[in-house]
């Protein structure tokens, strides 16, 4: 996984809520076997009428968001089905962070996986977010992990929180599966313990 | 003494393996179910860094989500290749790891929430997880159970736990009786039309009150099932005698002696007296209709007797999504829900896939044809669902009405495989998402009960099937 600390980039304003994990990447596009190249299909059906030609209307397709790596998105964005291929998308197509008001769950949880940093705000600060990602190409936001801040290209500073052991994982590039493999006694010893309480398990 | 618990937090704490300073615990999970769709590039990691799976034998898998379900499927090019690829992908990473498998050509195979209950790996007490967003049906039997990603799918075959910080508690009472042709899929529906889909978001919800304790156990997943629609990771039902006799018997439920110890157990599973939720909401069930969903998230929904919502009567950034979701579905605000012409019937999935669906379904079909022109079809949860409901004649009501009748698997429900929906046309679904696209690009998808589901089938439009009964 790719280390995340600090990123400047443009941001795509996606004011929709409920933008859920079809949207992002429609079913047709899970059946590969690779978590790569699915950026091209990020929000398919929204992005491509049938004939593969280009919806120009849509945020990404404009030639100011084409290069965004931060989208600021309506509420509960993510919703629906636990397909990691919906970050496994919005990473190949370079987004690196997204910011809304509040995530499902399990979407948000893949995101750290992946190297995206998910980043929950109050409406208010959504709606200057929004406002300032709205100026197009020129302004550019810049998110610092470390510090945990969200600053605009007009230099307003938000504060923002996260998990502490995400945190350390998104700014290591850590693997999660080695750093529980380090606590393999511990759980040799909770499955002996349940051998003998609940055999049938 | 202690603090009272919740059923949540009962199970939770049984099953931390590790917890850090911070708060972070590693939670062991006793049930890994794993489908062909998000398992492929998890097993490929695996393989990467020579690592084995942890427990096999607590690993069980089924290819469901893209494998065709009419009745020449055994003809390997009924399926597309990208498919093929993933089904035989998983063929081989069972085989390679050494876990429980039901293949295609197996009679028990089928979608991974069916399969799991009724072979009894799944059972009360238990953490289940499975790269499946409806993990949540599993619920039903008081298991902590919900979907993962496959980076996390990954991180359960190799240490057979999960990072996780423990959730909030909510409380969802459903007091009371249900009125006559009010189903378990009206509940979980109204219970999101009440919620929002965001309204579970963090919470871990446990489902309780007369209706609930009055559900079979299929009606139980069904609500359970979509809890995930609410927001809420899982949905809960503390596990009592119905749970039992289901679990009884099953070819993994425990036998003999370590029956009795199970149950010893499984009796002490329910929130006790005066324990905490962060959030509870109450429903009356008499209050409770038969309703639809018309628009394209699960919170959209009506009673049947209702009409189409005015995008202006909802608040923020909600007035758009209604506009946008009545342009989708071709509606206009006002049009009585009962006006709404359908195309296409489809029953089945992990929400309504299971016997006692179809026997809801084929007691309003008996005797009755589906609209000329219509397509519908009935897709069993599984080949042991499909032999059940052949057995006691309900197969052959559904093709005397003129529904397919197909073999097991996810279908429709979300067309990966061929089942899905052209552009502009509409179908009255028992499954969970009407989400845009969900049963195919530019499918219209309403969602509801077996039952109402049915009574559409024969009128051709929305019906309250009340007025059939």
């Amino acid at each position: 996984m790719d280390k995340f600390e600090k990123l400047t980039g443009i941001a795509a304003p996606m004011p929709l809520v409920n933008i859920d994990t079809d949207m992002i990447i429609p079913k047709q596009f899970l059946k590969t076997i690779k978590r790569s190249g699915l950026g091209v299909n990020l929000f398919d059906e929204m992005r491509y009428n049938q004939d593969g030609s280009e919806i120009e209307s849509f945020v990404l397709n404009k030639p100011a968001y084409r290069n965004a790596e931060i989208i600021v998105a309506g509420e509960n964005f993510g919703c629906g089905s636990s397909r990691e291929h919906a970050p496994w998308a919005l990473l190949d197509f370079g987004i690196r962070c997204v910011i809304s008001t509040s995530f499902a769950d399990i979407f948000f949880n893949n995101c750290f996986k992946n190297g995206i940093l998910p980043i929950v705000m109050p409406q208010e600060v959504v709606d200057v977010l929004m406002s300032d990602a709205n100026k197009g190409a020129n302004a550019r936001m810049t998110i610092d992990l470390e510090n945990q801040t969200v600053t605009t290209s007009d230099g307003q500073s938000f504060a923002f929180e996260v998990d502490a052991f995400k945190k350390h994982c998104l700014l290591n590039g850590l693997d999660d599966i080695g750093l529980t493999l380090e606590k393999v006694a511990s759980i040799k010893t909770y499955e002996a313990d349940m051998n003998a309480q609940r055999p049938w398990v | 003494m202690t603090a009272p618990k919740t059923l949540y937090d009962k199970i939770w704490d049984a099953h931390v393996a590790h917890e850090a300073e911070d708060g972070t615990c590693l939670l062991y999970i006793d049930r890994h179910l794993v489908h062909e769709v998000t398992s492929p590039q998890a097993f490929e990691g695996l393989r990467m860094a020579h690592r084995p799976v942890h427990a096999p034998d607590k690993t069980i898998a089924v290819p469901d989500h893209n494998v065709p379900t009419t009745l020449d499927r055994a003809n390997a090019a009924t399926m597309t290749e990208d498919s093929r690829i993933q089904v035989e992908a998983l063929d081989k990473n069972a085989k390679d790891f050494g876990i429980n498998y039901y293949p295609v050509s197996d009679v028990r195979q089928g979608i991974v929430h069916i399969v799991g209950p009724e072979q009894g790996w799944t059972l009360p007490g238990m953490t289940v997880v499975c790269g499946d967003s409806h993990t949540a049906t599993h619920g039903a039997f008081g298991a902590l159970a919900h979907g993962i990603g496959t980076s996390e799918v990954e991180h359960v075959l190799a240490t057979q736990t999960l990072i996780q910080r423990k959730g909030k508690n909510m409380k969802v009472e459903i007091t009371g009786k249900l009125r006559p042709g009010v189903t378990a899929k009206d509940i979980t529906l109204s219970v999101i039309g009440a919620t929002g889909t965001a309204g579970g978001t963090g919470y871990v919800i446990e489902y309780c009150g007369e209706a609930i304790r009055d559900l079979s156990m299929e009606g139980r997943m069904t609500v359970c099932n979509m809890a995930i629609e609410g927001g809420a990771r899982a949905g809960l039902i503390a596990p009592d005698e119905k749970t039992f006799a289901y679990c009884m018997g099953r070819p993994h439920a425990p036998k003999g002696a370590q029956w009795e110890a199970a149950v010893a157990y499984w009796k002490t599973l329910f929130t006790d007296e005066g324990a905490h939720f962060d959030k509870v909401l109450t429903l009356k069930g008499e209050d409770i209709a038969p309703v639809v969903t018309w628009g394209t998230s699960p919170e959209d929904v009506l009673p049947i007797t209702e009409v189409v919502p005015a995008p202006g009567s909802f608040k923020g950034g909600k007035v758009e999504a209604a506009q946008r979701a009545l342009d989708y579905m071709g509606l206009e605000a006002g049009q009585k829900l009962t006006d709404i012409k359908i195309d296409t019937v489809f029953i089945g999935s992990c929400t309504n896939g299971r016997i006692e669906d179809f026997r809801a379904a084929a007691a309003i079909l008996k005797g009755k044809k589906i609209k000329d022109g219509m397509r519908a079809m009935v897709v069993p949860g599984s080949g042991l669902v499909r032999a059940q409901a052949e057995e006691e004649g309900l197969a052959q009501i559904f093709i005397d009405a003129g529904f397919e009748w197909r073999l097991a698997g996810c279908s429709m429900c979300l067309a990966m495989n061929p089942d899905q929906l052209a552009p502009g046309e509409r179908c009255a679904a028992t499954s969970n998402r009407n989400f845009e696209g969900r049963q195919g690009r530019g499918g219209r998808t309403h969602l509801m009960s077996p039952a109402m589901a049915a009574a559409a089938a024969i009128t051709g439009h929305l019906t309250d099937v009340r007025e059939m009964m």
